[in-house]
């Protein structure tokens, strides 16, 4: 059956758009900050992971544990320096800096590698499948960044529930003057909360960087998928944003099997809906 | 008299309200003396000249209507490419059924006018952060739609034909005169809002919204006001844009550049002047003229300067000058002056 395949891949590939959105809806959650220039760095680590392994030829793992813990420390750094000047300075201008971060990056990435599109060669693992019945096959791939989406989800519900500096982050999300007051340095709070949200957006763009193609210009539309999983799944909600996800994965999934150019008018047209009907989202929360 | 009466009356005694202080009376004028001066343009320089300027015009508008809502209404939008493109295709739709190009301007502002209702019903469900991406979202939706529709040319798009009748310097001339029609009534639209009634509300949402819902502003009929005629706004100008560079295709009408340039223009203007998007647009426009050879090379600089701006000079250059030296060139707000007499024993 096609349909079954096309319903078994769309919810796969809700799980890469779950990772990838967690750190948008991370962001939001604890700073009220949406990073309009979210897509656009899942494309920096795609170019990133493309240069890495045709430059030097190591293997993918090696990769996703080089760029991770670099744009990490890169989110650290983009909040202290960039974002928390910008906090104080009005409610407009994180929207501003985080728009004009987007625009620099694309226009960089455009010098620097041109226009041209490209995919990430992962090799037998990105193109092989599990044959489960003649029509129906899962991807090695899809699978794999399905499940690398639950373990992170899992890490982070965890790690905001159970360590102190969850506990802090929770409480900096909840009222940032009152646990300044309890101790919580809110800035670097804020900061961990970047760093969290540009790992999993190093994860997400290597893992997109073998799925589908990509030039300079593709993180606009990424920014937006992110941000639909968020608003179906509900603002806030960490298993929400896997349902949205989910939800939006299916969709389009679904769409392009009617026909191919239905694939991001369709998931958009979800949005809208569940924007008109249920505004607070499929599974409303706070989580973080 | 009553006890109020009596108040009202010794207060008025006491001081006279003006709307604008005497260095406003003058920049009037000079503002009025460089709308002519622009005017004749036409006859004097060459048609180069003028074309480029109809693209500063176009910037000078769409940045007007961003900041009204921005600067005033205290809505961010990063979707209005969708009513500029709107405004494009529906004077190539309004062209091919007989209508004059440019006669069907004002109609493209209608039209944009009348698809923002059911937009603002979606997109007003969103606050602060969220509805600047999800107006983005429903850009594209249209933006996507668009390019499915084989009578307006797909995704290739088409060629408006009607004007190729009138001679090129001509032509040339009338899109010039149009288009500086479309700044200056923007300016003006955005000056007599802000002097009205809606103007004030508008300004006491952006400081303060529950307060002002709680002295009995409608907050929501406010906002969609302000949005339904920045959507007119936009499309007019889209409209011109279509008039000027005679074809339109989807990707680039409804591409979210053109909110990169609305914003970063008011950014670095001065968001919340009217002045702001002029100076921003000048600038922008002098930026991109310096910077043509170079590619992609302007937007990088613009987007580090607008960055700058928003973290370091929040008001914008124009915030700078004006709290430097108090001018204005249109004036909205009051001055009050002490009373007569109390003038009079002051100059002694």
């Amino acid at each position: 059956m096609d349909w079954l395949n096309a319903v078994v891949q769309g919810l796969l590939l809700g799980g890469l758009y779950a990772l990838f959105a967690t750190g948008l809806s991370l962001m939001f959650g604890v700073m009220r900050v949406v990073n309009l220039a979210h897509g656009d760095l899942a494309v920096v680590a795609s170019f990133l992971a493309v240069a890495i392994i045709s430059g030097t030829g190591l293997p993918l793992w090696f990769v996703l544990c080089v760029t991770t813990p670099l744009f990490a420390l890169l989110g650290y750094l983009t909040q202290r320096v960039l974002l928390q000047r910008s906090l104080s300075a009005g409610p407009m201008s994180t929207l501003v800096v985080t728009f004009g971060l987007s625009i620099v990056i694309q226009n960089v990435l455009l010098e620097v590698f041109s226009a041209d599109t490209r995919t990430l060669d992962g090799g037998s693992f990105a193109t092989g499948s599990f044959e489960i019945s003649g029509q129906l096959s899962i991807p090695y791939l899809s699978l794999a960044t399905f499940v690398l989406a639950v373990v992170v989800l899992v890490a982070i519900q965890l790690f905001l529930s159970r360590t102190g500096l969850g506990r802090m982050l929770r409480a900096s999300s909840d009222d940032p003057d009152t646990a300044t007051l309890v101790g919580a340095d809110s800035r670097h709070v804020y900061g961990i909360a970047t760093a969290i949200a540009f790992a999993t957006v190093a994860l997400a763009g290597v893992m997109m960087a073998m799925r589908s193609s990509f030039d300079p210009a593709t993180g606009p539309s990424r920014l937006l998928f992110a941000f639909e999983a968020v608003v179906i799944g509900g603002l806030g909600s960490l298993w929400g944003t896997l349902l949205g996800g989910m939800v939006l994965g299916l969709t389009q999934s679904i769409g392009a099997q009617i026909d191919p150019a239905l694939t991001i008018l369709g998931g958009h047209l979800v949005f809208l809906v569940v924007l008109a009907f249920r505004p607070q989202g499929l599974l409303p929360g706070r989580t973080a | 008299m009553t006890i109020s009466e009596t108040l009202t009356s010794s207060a008025r005694a006491a001081v006279t309200v003006r709307r604008s202080a005497r260095s406003s009376r003058l920049s009037g004028g000079l503002l009025l003396l460089a709308a002519l001066v622009l005017a004749v343009l036409p006859f004097v320089v060459f048609a180069s000249i003028t074309d480029s300027l109809v693209n500063l015009f176009i910037l000078i508008a769409l940045a007007s209507m961003w900041n009204l809502m921005a600067g005033f209404g205290g809505l961010v939008s990063v979707g209005q490419q969708a009513y500029l493109g709107i405004g494009a295709y529906s004077v190539l739709v309004f062209a091919e059924q007989g209508v004059q190009a440019y006669v069907a301007i004002p109609l493209a502002a209608l039209t944009a006018a009348v698809f923002a209702v059911p937009t603002s019903w979606l997109a007003f469900r969103l606050r602060g952060d969220y509805f600047a991406i999800g107006t983005w979202v429903i850009a594209e939706v249209y933006r996507l739609v668009t390019a499915r529709v084989d009578s307006l040319g797909g995704a290739s798009g088409k060629s408006l034909t009607t004007l190729s009748g009138i001679d090129p310097v001509v032509r040339g001339a009338l899109t010039y005169w149009v288009a500086l029609a479309l700044a200056l009534m923007s300016v003006l639209v955005c000056y007599l809002i802000l002097r009205s009634r809606l103007g004030l509300s508008l300004m006491a949402v952006r400081d303060e919204e529950t307060a002002a819902s709680a002295v009995g502003i409608d907050v929501p009929r406010a906002k969609r006001w302000v949005y339904l005629i920045s959507a007119a706004g936009c499309g007019a100008a889209g409209g011109v844009l279509l008039v000027t560079s005679l074809s339109v295709n989807p990707d680039a009408v409804y591409s979210v550049q053109w909110s990169a340039y609305m914003i970063f223009i008011v950014v670095i203007g001065g968001v919340g002047y009217i002045e702001g998007p002029l100076l921003g647009a000048v600038i922008f426009f002098g930026l991109q003229q310096a910077l043509a050879d170079y590619g992609s090379w302007y937007l990088i600089v613009l987007g580090v300067i607008g960055v700058a701006t928003a973290i370091w000079v929040p008001r914008g250059l124009w915030g700078l000058l004006a709290e430097r030296t108090r001018i204005s060139l249109f004036p909205i707000g009051y001055h009050l002056d002490r009373g007569v007499d109390d003038r009079a024993g002051r100059r002694e």
